[in-house]
């Protein structure tokens, strides 16, 4: 059978994602389940800080090709910088051509234009995954070099590799950490998963970010769930997201209670609902939830 | 002078270090480039004035004189067109993997066969906030990119007269690139967890290859914890402005609200220091 795919997004940055996650997996763990731990934050992963993984495998991750103009054969014709739209050609001095390969989308418009076939395709080496041990079981996860483009690309691959794992050991769970924002790396990371968690936490800009996330699950179709995190903080803003939820029809998990302890918990790297007692039995009616949703389905 | 606040992992404090600071330093311009997630707006209470579409150009079949020979479809690169030849004739466009390229226009071998046609992606509002004069632009859910919006909002902000604050998007990747390039100087807020500095050495990173100006804020500060001040003296780059750790604020932030005069001396201050260094 298929591993069940649970993915963690927020919408905002610094809600609580990787917190859920790892106190996820913790609580997995403990309750003997066999899952994968996927970071799909590959931007900026952190799921390594609390797990420290044990790195089994590493692999080059190649994305888009970018131009290259061949000085030799340019004629400096102007054609190539006319005709890109993404402002990826510099001309230095007037003479000399070159791309910028931040800036070039690899579109090949340049080389199909160039008069003089000065210019090929390169494929570019954007980042790294890697699958390793951890100690609450297997874990893939990548590393995209500063600057680098094709994120989601990248979070394909990470999902993929973890589902290849889970099919190879028939492992029933896999438990994506997701990226923050609306754009392609979370939609990569929420295509074709069983479940999406939504992390929220009530302030008024988590609950503006958290809505557009809720309507980018519901525009790719993919079932998803709200958690409150930083319960506490403003009760008025908790209400208005559970309103929300019940106004969408998206089932309403739970919350976690706004804590020093939680604070404390990151900055010595320990997992929350291993360190707090409160956030942990808060979770476990979360968790609870989470798995009957997904097993149902 | 464009000063661009970037900060690597989200929910650092960009937007809140952004807005004071846009602020404190106005008439100056603020311009929210979070286009996926934007924010500022929620505490600058900006008046609108104006909100404009952002489109870009998509390709548009026309089937009189289109002879479905398939060039456009084998040249598009992100797999966007599907041509079916004859008899069947059809075409299929899928939307959010277009990349506004041209390759499509450009290849077909048919005048006016394939045109290109806006199609709206998002949209930029403009307006005031006090003497603060605001931008932000919006993505609409499914687009795949942020960076064009990005591009675009940067063009808009060229030619102003004074200083721009450009409050950039979470992460490393080609949207921030778009936002950092160019700026004058790069404010990197973080905060003091290992979280926070491992994931400001990675914007660390990427400012150094763009090789642009910048130094650390430090938001939730608390005493007695060191760990962005170690990191920021082993790459010797210089701590700018503390905002501390306050559930004051963590409360009025989950209002919409922000301490606005609290620290508008000592941005000011920052501001100039800030213009010795780049200025």
């Amino acid at each position: 059978m298929k591993a069940k795919e649970i993915v963690i997004i927020s919408g905002k940055g610094g809600t609580g994602k990787t917190t859920i996650t790892t106190s996820f997996v913790w609580w997995l763990s403990r309750k003997g389940e066999r899952f994968i731990i996927a970071d799909a934050d590959v931007d900026a992963a952190d799921m390594h800080i609390l797990l420290e993984p044990d790195i089994k495998k590493e692999e080059n991750f190649t994305g888009k090709s970018v131009a290259e103009i061949d000085e030799a054969q340019c004629t400096s014709c102007d054609i190539c910088r006319q005709l890109c739209r993404f402002d990826a050609i510099d001309v230095i001095d007037d003479l000399i051509y070159k791309v910028n390969p931040m800036k070039c989308d690899g579109c090949t418009l340049c080389q199909i234009a160039c008069p003089v076939n000065a210019i090929e395709m390169i494929p570019q080496t954007v980042g790294k995954w890697f699958i390793s041990e951890t100690e609450f079981g297997p874990m893939v996860h990548a590393k995209l070099f500063p600057g680098a483009e094709n994120s989601g690309n990248l979070v394909t691959m990470v999902k993929h590799q973890a589902h290849l794992l889970a099919e190879r050991d028939d492992i029933p769970y896999i438990v994506v950490d997701g990226p923050p924002g609306i754009g392609c790396p979370v939609t990569s990371s929420i295509s074709g998963a069983n479940f999406v968690v939504i992390v929220g936490e009530p302030s008024f800009s988590a609950i503006h970010d958290m809505e557009r996330a809720a309507q980018t699950a519901a525009h790719f179709r993919v079932p998803h769930g709200i958690v409150i995190n930083k319960a506490g903080l403003n009760p008025t803003n908790e209400k208005s997201i559970e309103e929300f939820a019940r106004k969408q029809g998206i089932p309403f998990l739970g919350k976690v209670p706004f804590t020093r302890c939680v604070i404390d918990a990151l900055v010595e790297k320990k997992i929350a609902a291993s360190a707090c007692r409160d956030v942990q039995e808060s979770l476990e009616g979360v968790f609870k939830k989470i798995l009957e949703v997904v097993n149902e389905s | 002078m464009k000063i661009t606040v970037a900060s690597g992992k989200g929910g650092t404090g960009k937007t809140t270090f952004s807005v004071l600071f846009a602020r404190a330093i106005a008439p100056a311009l603020y311009v929210d480039a979070d286009v996926e997630e934007p924010n500022g707006g929620i505490f600058l209470k900006p008046t609108i004035e104006k909100v404009e579409d952002f489109t870009e150009p998509v390709p548009k079949i026309i089937p009189e004189k289109c002879t479905y020979c398939g060039e456009c479809a084998r040249a598009c690169p992100y797999k966007a067109l599907v041509i079916i030849p004859p008899p069947a004739k059809k075409d299929l466009f899928f939307p959010e993997l277009c990349h506004s390229c041209g390759v499509c226009a450009y290849v077909c071998p048919e005048k006016g066969a394939l045109i290109e046609v806006p199609r709206k992606k998002g949209v930029v509002r403009i307006g005031r906030a006090g003497n603060l004069d605001f931008m932000e632009g919006i993505l609409n859910i499914g687009e795949p990119t942020a960076v064009p919006l990005i591009t675009d909002l940067k063009k808009r902000v060229k030619n102003y007269k004074g200083d721009v604050i450009i409050d950039a998007p979470p992460g490393t990747s080609c949207p921030v690139v778009q936002a950092v390039e160019d700026a004058d100087y790069v404010i990197l807020v973080a905060e003091p967890t290992p979280f926070g500095v491992h994931d400001l050495s990675l914007v660390v990173e990427m400012v150094e290859e763009l090789k642009v100006p910048y130094g650390i804020v430090i938001n939730k500060a608390q005493e007695g914890n060191t760990l962005v001040e170690e990191f920021a003296n082993s790459r010797g780059i210089e701590i700018l402005f503390r905002l501390p750790f306050s559930e004051d604020i963590a409360r009025m932030y989950s209002r919409g609200e922000l301490p606005f005069e609290r620290f508008e001396e000592g941005l000011r201050k920052l501001h100039a220091r800030i213009k010795e260094i780049a200025g």
